[in-house]
């Protein structure tokens, strides 16, 4: 099998969040369901100085977050009906919405958020790889929307021997927990994984 | 039928419990509430079954600077779904996709809205009221031209108005450009000059650099590859230039390319930033002249200016180059060593007052510009909408000058960058019979003080004074109420019908603005409409040819302005004289092929629509801005008085002598830090503490996709505003706040963040004006916070100097 992942170059991304709606319009996803997410990451102190000017360290950074698909994942593993499941021949990891319940196990279980309730299919959805797209010799919609050409996909072990293999960046989790086939290039101020002297900036967005 | 349809229009209710959710966005709701377009028309079906699947080129035609290619996918004729660019090589920079952002990404619920006009409507209540019958076509069209007919006969047609309106940005045969055709055969308009985005920056620099083109612009952002520096001030494309194909991506790449050590000089840490500067110099707004200043005194001190190139080509450094007009001792060097007329010594410890920054930063920022060669140092434009915007974009430029940083390769003048333009054509629209113009920013004033107004007080051009006040107002795609500083005054003032008596407003969607039209005119959206443009103002060195080609059919009753104004010419007796014999495709073919004889390279025009964009780029020469005029400073004198860069400007001697200013303003020969009113030194500030700046939301277009629920979940509309700031008002990230001043009161999120420098709040602008029973604004719109009072010599727009107060709701 080869597995397929995404590379996601946070030293590229300005956060502008076309591959979140250009997968909503592609999927035609409501408000309230996100397959793609971009995480503002960031911190940094302000100091007022005796003359009146200020001394700061702040950062940030954003992470775009679809599914990872990944080796090991916790979502297939709390599903009850076996409707989540991982494809053989590509490792894409998929929701058979004929069987899924909506039970929600699978969203509390993922450390990402990528399994994403239906209010109006009362069951999960969830990012796929755009396997219908990659059947058409396509790349996923997000990766050929991104304005700085900050996203990529591909088999991950070509992207990690491109890329090397961070994945442990905050405010993404360790991942050991779920080995996810994703690869993010890192930038000046990247944090590792379990960072706290940041935080997610942007909660209402993701 | 596809889920999102049915989001948007079969279930209007629930997309509107989402926008009041948004709280800032609970306008939204309230405006809607009130008007016939509750009920939702359903998407013309009538093909449903047959399946035809159909994908057309077309493009985002907004305000943002860049435009962007998009292929629309549709099913019986609906649109399913929006790609971009998949032309070209990404691996030939020039050649590259232009690939849209979140914006046109998300264009299809812009044309399935339900705020969508879908037939002419007049006013049946008081105006503002928002309330409205639907009347035919032809009833709208007769009162239009009977409007038009009894301005010009009573008052004459320096009556009548075109307002600004960049809502459609990039027609080139129809829109704005139909509009002004016809009116221009009808007997003209009054004009305005200037513009809301670059009023006061485009106003002043040619008293410095002259009005000879390149000088209004500067060098290309390729020439980043070839500068040792890179010194932004406010210059924020990550924001404002959004296309995966203009100038963000451009200049990313020549950041890149070189690894040019980077210093960006701004309020808040945008998101140019994150990590790709070197460094973020947070400031104080409208503050940067006394940063430029307290530079200038180390540059000079520390024997780091340039003096060959000072000496040779410009005008006023010092006592060798001073004009005979000037007084003693009124050149810069004198200004910034403490000998000119205000006594005082401009040092770093002097700016770090006033700025905020830290004197041996300042020291440290000096020494780096002084020894940097070449260094590329720009300016964005939001620094510019401040009430010293004129002087501090003059001042700006002073660091390339006083570095002999101009006209060589990796260097700039301290400009906004400069992009390259494909020519496409327009539909010629002849000149207006009225010459006498207006600053775009005073439209208001010539409405209730006309008869004040004179060129010398209200910088009226090509007349004295006006022989008419606005009595008609046209709004084609424009958002005046909105989108004008002092939103509350503008509507008061719109209110009163005995002033301007008739509103006319196109447009696609009931916007804040079309509340207060007496007539209301359907315009279709660009994806009903045939058209070929250009790349828009931002496009770095790629110029572009775009094919538009109908995706959907025109819907509900919209029709384009060319179509209107056509039967509008009847009304005159003047179709004939108007169209030329020529349908609106039929301009568009004639006007190809003309473009097609000038340039052999270009595609048919049925090759241009089934392939997409025509891609070119800039030439090599002519990138590096005074270029020329460094080679050979005589033979390529600017358009100056002296012919020099001009420090010291005679020009502005003489209007500071001639012209009347209100108490408090100045206008001075010598670029130089003034400190304004609602400055964060205005004594104003023991009562409204908070600077509050706008900016370029991600979210929308100026406030153009405000009403796309989407992007309101993406971007969230929240007012930034310091953890310390915030802690001192118990305000939490998320909460809802009041924003006020004297001139009104706004609703919103708090994004509580430490990407802003302390005292200054930023609220992205654009977002619908929308006052409750008591003048409380509850969508979030900046300008019920901003300020009508004009600059001193561009009479331009200071919306981002306000002083204001926040508290938790």
């Amino acid at each position: 099998m080869t597995q397929l992942g995404f590379y996601v170059d946070t030293s590229k991304c300005t956060g502008c969040k076309t591959c979140q709606l250009s997968c909503k319009d592609d999927n035609q996803l409501p408000v309230g369901v996100n397959w793609r997410r971009v995480y503002e990451y960031g911190g940094g102190n302000w100091e007022e100085n005796n003359d009146g000017t200020f001394s700061q360290d702040v950062f940030t950074y954003y992470a775009s977050i679809s599914c990872n698909h990944c080796a090991r994942p916790a979502c297939t593993k709390a599903c009850p009906t076996g409707a989540m499941h991982k494809r053989p021949e590509d490792g894409l990891v998929l929701v058979d919405e004929s069987v899924c319940v909506g039970c929600r196990y699978c969203e509390m279980a993922c450390p990402y958020g990528a399994p994403q309730y239906s209010e109006e299919k009362k069951h999960m959805t969830k990012c796929d790889g755009c396997y219908d797209r990659l059947a058409q010799g396509l790349g996923p919609i997000c990766v050929e929307s991104c304005p700085l050409r900050a996203l990529e996909f591909g088999p991950i072990e070509e992207l990690r021997a491109k890329y090397g293999d961070r994945a442990n960046v905050a405010p993404l989790p360790d991942p050991t927990l779920t080995h996810p086939s994703v690869v993010i290039g890192t930038c000046r101020h990247s944090r590792p994984s379990g960072d706290t002297t940041g935080a997610i900036l942007n909660p209402t967005e993701v | 039928m596809k889920s999102w349809i049915e989001n948007t229009l079969i279930s209007p209710l629930k997309r509107r419990s989402f926008m009041k959710w948004g709280s800032a966005m609970g306008g939204a709701a309230a405006i809607a509430g009130s008007l016939p377009l509750k009920s939702v028309a359903k998407v013309n079906v009538e093909q449903a079954n047959e399946n035809v699947t159909k994908t057309t080129w077309s493009a985002c035609l907004v305000n943002c600077g860049s435009r962007c290619a998009l292929r629309l996918h549709t099913r019986d004729g609906v649109i399913t779904s929006v790609e971009t660019d998949n032309t070209g090589d990404e691996n030939t920079f020039g050649l590259h996709q232009i690939r849209a952002c979140l914006r046109g990404r998300s264009i299809k619920h812009r044309v399935y809205n339900p705020d969508r006009l879908k037939y002419p409507m007049k006013r049946v209540g008081k105006r503002g009221e928002g309330r409205f019958e639907r009347i035919s076509w032809d009833e709208a069209l007769d009162l239009m031209a009977d409007q038009l007919k009894d301005k010009a006969k009573r008052f004459g047609n320096d009556s009548i108005f075109c307002s600004y309106g960049s809502g459609t940005t990039g027609y080139r045969t129809d829109g704005r450009n139909a509009l002004r055709r016809l009116l221009n055969m009808t007997g003209g308009y009054l004009n305005y000059y200037g513009n809301y985005s670059w009023g006061q920056i485009q106003f002043a620099l040619p008293y410095t650099y002259g009005s000879k083109k390149p000088s209004a612009f500067g060098s290309y952002t390729t020439e980043i590859e070839n500068s040792n520096l890179l010194v932004m001030f406010g210059y924020n494309p990550a924001e404002t230039r959004m296309s995966g194909g203009g100038e963000i991506y451009e200049h990313m790449h020549a950041m890149k390319k070189r690894s040019v050590r980077t210093i960006i000089i701004e309020p808040r840490y945008t998101d140019t930033m994150l990590g790709k500067e070197d460094e973020w110099i947070p400031i104080r707004p409208g503050t940067d002249a006394a940063l430029v200043e307290g530079i200038a005194h180390v540059l000079i001190s520390e024997n780091l200016v340039d003096q060959a190139f000072l000496d040779k080509y410009c005008q006023g450094f010092d006592e060798k180059s001073l004009p005979a007009s000037a007084p003693k001792n009124g050149h810069y060097k004198a200004h910034i060593m403490g000998q000119g007329p205000d006594g005082v010594e401009k040092t770093p410890e002097w700016a770090a007052k006033i700025t905020g920054i830290p004197v041996k930063r300042i020291i440290k920022l000096a020494r780096e510009i002084g020894n940097a060669k070449p260094a590329y140092i720009v300016q964005g434009t939001g620094i510019q909408r401040q009430a010293n915007g004129e002087q501090t974009a003059r001042s700006i430029v002073m660091l390339p000058i006083l570095t002999g940083n101009i006209g060589l390769p990796g260097t700039h003048t301290g400009d906004m960058p400069a992009n390259y333009n494909y020519p496409v054509p327009r539909l010629p629209t002849g000149a207006n019979p009225v010459k006498a113009s207006i600053p775009f920013f005073k439209w208001t004033d010539a409405i209730i003080r006309a008869d004040e107004m004179t060129d010398k007080t209200d910088g009226l051009r090509n007349c004295e004074s006006l022989n008419n006040a606005i009595k008609m107002i046209i709004c084609y795609s424009g958002n005046f109420v909105n989108q004008h500083a002092q939103s509350n005054r503008t509507a008061e003032i719109l209110k009163d019908e005995s002033l301007v008596e008739f509103i006319t407003v196109i447009d696609n969607h009931m916007t804040p603005s079309a509340r207060y039209a007496d007539l209301l005119l359907p315009d279709v959206t660009y994806f009903e409409n045939t058209e070929v443009t250009s790349n828009g103002y931002a496009s770095g060195s790629q110029g572009v040819v775009f094919p538009m080609v109908p995706a959907i059919k025109p819907m509900y009753e919209c029709r384009s302005a060319y179509d209107f104004c056509s039967s509008l010419a009847e009304r005159f007796g003047i179709r004939e004289k108007y169209t030329e014999g020529r349908t609106h495709e039929e301009w568009v073919e004639y006007l190809y092929a003309g473009a097609m004889a000038k340039d052999p390279q270009l595609p048919s025009l049925k090759d241009l629509q089934k392939n997409g964009p025509y891609k070119t780029i800039a030439p090599e020469e002519g990138r590096i801005a005074l270029e020329d005029f460094r080679n050979d400073p005589e033979t390529h004198a600017l358009g100056t008085p002296s012919g020099k860069i001009e420090i010291y400007s005679t020009r502005l001697e003489q209007i500071a002598r001639e012209w009347t200013l209100p108490e408090g303003d100045v206008i001075t020969p010598l670029p130089q830090y003034v400190t304004t009113w609602e400055s964060h030194l205005d004594p104003l500030t023991e009562k409204f503490p908070l600077q509050l700046i706008g900016f370029h939301t991600k979210g929308r277009v100026h406030s153009t996709y405000h009403n796309i629920p989407e992007l309101r979940e993406a971007v969230i509309d929240g007012v930034w505003i310091n953890p310390r700031d915030a802690e001192a008002r118990g305000i939490k990230n998320g909460d809802s706040v009041r924003i006020w001043n004297d001139r009104g009161e706004t609703r919103v999120l708090a994004k509580v963040t430490p990407r802003i420098i302390p005292g200054v709040m930023a609220l992205g602008e654009g977002a619908w004006y929308t006052p409750d029973r008591k003048g409380v604004d509850q969508g979030g719109c900046i300008n019920t916070l901003t300020s009508h009072r004009n600059t001193p010599l561009s009479k331009g727009n200071p919306q981002h100097t306000n002083l204001v107060e926040i508290a938790k709701v």
